[in-house]
């Protein structure tokens, strides 16, 4: 097996890897928001209904939650698996708006509540408020702790291949059951480092250029 | 006619009751200060005529005009409520400057966003613009920020920061200008060029309450001052009235309480 021949098909892993993690971000990124104003709502039931799903997901591990996806409802219900990479969206997409939601909650509490009551003494709705005075401190605040997770997912992307889709690691691991190569193993730690590094350097920027001010 | 009246006035937080039927009312270019100790009630008042609490019972006037009534048992709508707070405005003991804004955003952000409920909002916008931009320099200038239009409020001192949010909330022609505590947060040093400007603000007959704990200066500026304890106004009269003949023990016992500082 040449370097090439590994490199090749550990690109196609990571393709694969690439696609769980974008689809995820921008499916979670919104969504995260809806649950978020759940866990806010002013109508308790949904509340609590709502952190409770939160605390299910997140006091339960990520690759269970994907098994659960995948044979869940054939055990439960007569009816056939989802596709294998359906079932790996469905889990990471919930799994990572329940994190989400809990950054922008935080993101959003913190923001001082004279910051709406000098909006409110000002004549403005409360649409204006939270989209020209909160949204933005928000948003600068949360930038750490969302680059954070969202470094997070790129390597998490890896327990995909307990339901064997084939991003990165499952490729990696295949050349240890069928060849006896460990190196393409460790040589994968390169493709997520690199994708990493780019990562921090677009959040680096990000934070940067809201860092105009400090409150 | 008064300009604002307040009757009755009542407001309790669970079990503790804050206010119990605090009464007053203001003539138009008035000054009027509240002082009294923590606790007695000041901020709350100020907060339940500026709608940021509800009050539990009472009634609110603006030129005759009943804002609020506890009892006529209709609730306002937001939007109703919104157009009456545009009666007062309202500085807050911790400035409320909006960070992601510079000084002039600051000043022109309410201004332009109330601007589009105007029926010439549309064929009209650039000159609007234009205008509340003037205005908001103009203001700026009085209050001795004309160099500072582009610094962002954590650039400015907290006397700098205040001055802003007085010329922001007086961008929106309030009747009433209301302080709360102007000058609590700030370095005694800082604190004269606030009441500075207040007083400029009460020779052009602007109308103003201002909550404070500066004594000197509310006998200084106030045509009148109200002595709060207890969630009710123990003393009212002129400032010789209430701080050099004080008729009220407790009035009394408050003013000794700060002389001894």
């Amino acid at each position: 097996m040449s370097f090439l021949e590994v490199t090749l098909s550990l690109l196609s892993g990571f393709k694969m890897t690439l696609t769980i993690f974008g689809i995820t971000l921008l499916l979670s990124l919104p969504l995260g928001l809806v649950i978020t104003f759940g866990s806010m709502c002013k109508f308790a039931p949904l509340r609590y209904l709502v952190r409770t799903f939160v605390w299910i997901i997140r006091g339960t591990p990520l690759m269970l939650q994907i098994i659960f996806v995948f044979y869940g409802p054939g055990l439960l219900w007569d009816v056939s698996a989802l596709p294998r990479m359906t079932a790996v969206l469905i889990a990471f997409v919930i799994n990572y708006s329940a994190y989400f939601s809990e950054i922008y909650r935080g993101g959003i509490e913190s923001i001082s509540r004279g910051q709406y009551e000098a909006g409110q003494v000002l004549g403005m709705t409360k649409a204006q408020v939270f989209f020209k005075v909160v949204l933005f401190q928000v948003i600068k605040r949360i930038v750490p702790p969302m680059s954070n997770e969202i470094i997070t997912l790129v390597k998490d992307t890896s327990l995909a291949n307990v339901i064997v889709v084939e991003e990165l690691i499952f490729v990696a691991k295949e050349f240890i059951a069928s060849k006896a190569l460990i190196w393409p193993f460790f040589y994968s730690a390169v493709f997520y480092l690199a994708f990493c590094g780019i990562l921090t350097l677009v959040f680096g920027y990000i934070e940067k250029r809201m860092d105009y001010y400090h409150a | 006619m008064a300009i604002l009246e307040v009757k009755n006035l009542c407001k309790s937080f669970g079990k503790a009751q804050v206010l119990k039927g605090v009464s007053f009312s203001m003539e138009r270019s008035e000054v009027l200060a509240v002082i009294g100790s923590s606790g007695s009630g000041k901020t709350t008042l100020l907060r339940c005529i500026n709608f940021l609490e509800q009050a539990d019972s009472g009634e609110i006037f603006v030129d005759g005009k009943a804002i609020f009534d506890a009892n006529s048992g209709t609730k306002k709508s937001a939007a109703e409520i919104r157009k009456i707070q545009l009666n007062f405005g309202m500085v807050f003991q911790s400035f409320n400057l909006f960070p992601q804004y510079n000084v002039l955003e600051n000043v022109t952000l309410a201004p332009r966003l109330l601007a589009k409920e105007r029926d010439d909002y549309s064929s009209n916008k650039k000159a609007i613009f234009e205008e509340i931009e003037n205005n908001a320099k103009d203001l700026l200038a009085r209050v001795g920020l004309s160099q500072k239009l582009e610094n962002y409020p954590c650039e400015l001192s907290g006397g700098q920061q205040q001055r802003v949010s007085i010329a922001r909330a007086l961008a929106l022609n309030p009747k009433v200008l209301f302080f709360d505590e102007p000058t609590s947060a700030l370095d005694p040093e800082l604190t004269s060029e606030i009441l500075k400007v207040i007083k400029d603000l009460a020779k052009k007959e602007m109308t103003m309450v201002i909550v404070t704990h500066e004594i000197d200066f509310a006998r200084n500026v106030a045509d009148r001052i109200i002595f709060m304890d207890g969630g009710v106004v123990a003393e009212e009269g002129t400032p010789h009235q209430v701080i050099d003949n004080p008729h009220n023990e407790r009035t009394r016992a408050f003013l000794s309480k700060l002389s001894e500082r």
